[in-house]
């Protein structure tokens, strides 16, 4: 196809019997320099604006830099440092409780609100624009209505189940390590699951009807319907959904800040917030660089797996 | 058999299973709301019930922040910012996916790669070195910072999707144009764009929405109290010390998340398209 496109150029300037030359109309109708010139604006930041900064960070984490000092180099020793820190390897530990806890919760209720969604008939629309809300609204300014919700005098949450006489007394859900691990749980995956739930819908609309016929007049129940068709054919786009959202779960910054702070006794720490604080708050640029940089083998893996998926998929097109 | 109970079993088996998801997504928002309708007096008695509104609905919350904080200098930050950054990187993202879709270019395949992977690239890994950068080309503390950084997650993320739209539309239309004796240029800006209007309002509305609502870059690059951004203005400038004036705090999440749910709730669809072209495409 795109070689086509080529030739119809070449046709098209010999049945014009004009040379390709200089003068921006020829320029603009062959390919390669043409193509240069749309890309250029994008090529050049991603250079100096990703390309550059990363190999930056790479440098800060090998060095001690610090505010306003360039700082020399230091090998690894940003990186033996932070395997010896309590506090880091709090970090590393609460990173994996958070990403694992939140993105089951999200697959598993993204799976269950994209299956009803996908059969609602009446107030479709507006049920699924309900439930999308979450995600599209600013994080940094919804996670402060939460923190309002668990705050440890009028919280809404505890005033209910004091209510129900579930409990009798004001759970500490902020205060206390584990409910506030939780609580930032919960959050993300209010925020996200939407993405889930939307994404897998469209993927379920995907699957044609008649596979699930054929099952059924082979005797497939619901359940064996779901298990069989459904699963196996939504594969796909379950594992694109969940490794995209595994970065950004990984990589999340805005609910912890300001829910937390990373708090209490850093036992909500994530790479993004606890890289804040060194870099940014105790101005260790090298040692916060050096934290940010655990992000990147999970992003390398996500990338490797994700291209050869697209591969695979080229290659049945 | 259309008998009675048919009709009713979806009430039980859907309508009702699929209330507990929409009420988890929509109680905050509502609790948001009320929350800063409220008195003071009857925001902080804890006897009341915290899910009505019983003693009268006040705009005093509302009134405080545009008086008494830098409220609406920071709504209009967050509106050049974003309205800027959207413009610059949907242009450049349009630019991009033309020949990443259409042409065929040394180094294009590696390109595409290059704009997927930077797709995927979270603000939280790049923000000390990038701020390194900012300060370096003099932008600290200057709207600019953000503009000139926001659409480093931006552009990719419109090349993408632009990209998935551009080859959707058949190209004979294009070729005709260029028998016609049109350019490149001229057969995307007068033959492609005017069939991929639905793909470059989703790129737009996509762009603005993640600059609204970011974070990250804001809080780090301005440090201005009168030169922040609506998210960043709210989370560091209302809290102050350990008093909280929820009132005013839910007041300012509510009108900053208001541009991004009006432009929501008219272009619900394209959020849609634009949320799952992402990942199914």
């Amino acid at each position: 196809m795109q070689l086509k496109t080529v030739e119809g150029d070449v046709a098209k300037l010999a049945a014009r019997g004009e040379a390709p030359t200089a003068g921006l109309s020829d320029f603009l109708v062959r390919d390669t320099p043409v193509a240069y010139a749309f890309i250029g604006p994008a090529f050049f930041l991603l250079l100096f604006l990703v390309a550059y900064p990363f190999v930056l960070s790479l440098w800060f984490s090998l060095s001690d830099a610090r505010v306003g000092e360039t700082g020399s180099f230091v090998g690894l020793d940003n990186f033996a440092r932070l395997l010896r820190s309590g506090i880091f390897l709090q970090t590393l530990q609460n990173s994996i409780v958070f990403t694992a806890a939140a993105l089951t919760l999200k697959t598993v209720l993204g799976m269950i609100l994209a299956l009803l969604l996908f059969r609602l008939v009446r107030f479709k629309r507006l049920i699924r624009g309900a439930v999308l809300l979450p995600f599209i609204v600013p994080t940094a300014l919804s996670t402060l209505v939460w923190w309002w919700m668990f705050e440890p005098l009028y919280s809404v949450v505890n005033w209910t189940l004091k209510s129900l006489h579930i409990v009798n007394y004001d759970i500490p859900w902020l205060p206390d390590p584990y409910l506030a691990m939780f609580t930032v749980i919960l959050v993300n995956t209010w925020r996200g699951l939407p993405f889930f739930a939307i994404t897998l819908l469209a993927g379920l609309v995907a699957i044609p009807r008649e596979l699930y016929e054929a099952a059924e007049s082979d005797g497939a129940g619901p359940i064996g319907r779901f298990w069989h068709v459904t699963v196996p054919l939504l594969k796909p786009v379950l594992a694109v959904v969940i490794l995209f959202s595994a970065i950004f779960t990984l990589a999340d910054f805005n609910i912890v800040y300001v829910l937390t702070k990373g708090g209490p006794f850093n036992m909500t720490h994530l790479f993004a917030t606890y890289s804040f604080v060194l870099g940014l708050q105790s101005g260790q640029i090298g040692q916060g660089a050096a934290v940010s940089l655990f992000l990147f083998p999970i992003l390398l893996a996500v990338v490797f797996v994700q291209l050869r998926m697209v591969r695979k998929a080229a290659m049945y097109d | 058999m259309t008998s009675p109970g048919r009709r009713i079993r979806p009430l039980f088996t859907l309508y009702l299973p699929v209330m507990p998801f929409v009420l988890f997504a929509l109680f905050p928002l509502y609790f948001m709301l009320i929350t800063s309708l409220k008195k003071n007096s009857e925001l902080y008695d804890v006897t009341t019930v915290p899910f009505l509104i019983k003693r009268g609905v006040t705009l005093g919350h509302y009134q405080l922040l545009s008086q008494d904080t830098l409220f609406w200098s920071w709504f209009v930050n967050s509106l050049i910012v974003s309205v800027a950054a959207t413009v610059v990187s949907v242009v450049i993202g349009i630019l991009a996916a033309y020949p990443l879709a259409r042409l065929r270019f040394p180094g294009g395949d590696s390109f595409g790669v290059a704009i997927f992977v930077t797709y995927l690239v979270p603000p939280s890994l790049l923000f000390l070195p990038l701020s390194t950068v900012v300060n370096r080309l003099g932008l600290s503390d200057s709207l600019w910072a953000l503009v000139v950084t926001y659409p480093t997650f931006l552009v990719p993320f419109c090349t993408w999707l632009l990209l998935g739209y551009f080859r959707t539309v058949p190209k004979e239309i294009e070729e005709c144009a260029m028998l016609d004796g049109c350019n490149r240029l001229q057969t995307l800006v007068r033959i492609l764009l005017p069939v991929a209007v639905p793909g470059v309002i989703c790129a737009a509305l996509f762009a603005f929405t993640l600059s609204w609502n970011e974070f990250l870059y804001a809080l780090v690059f301005v440090s201005p109290a009168e030169l922040k951004t609506m998210t960043v203005g709210v989370i560091s400038e209302l809290i102050r010390g350990d008093i909280y004036y929820w009132g005013g705090l839910m007041a300012g999440a509510c009108v900053g998340s208001l541009p991004i749910v009006i432009a929501y709730v008219f272009f619900l669809d394209y959020y849609v398209s634009g949320l799952t072209a992402g990942a199914v495409k």
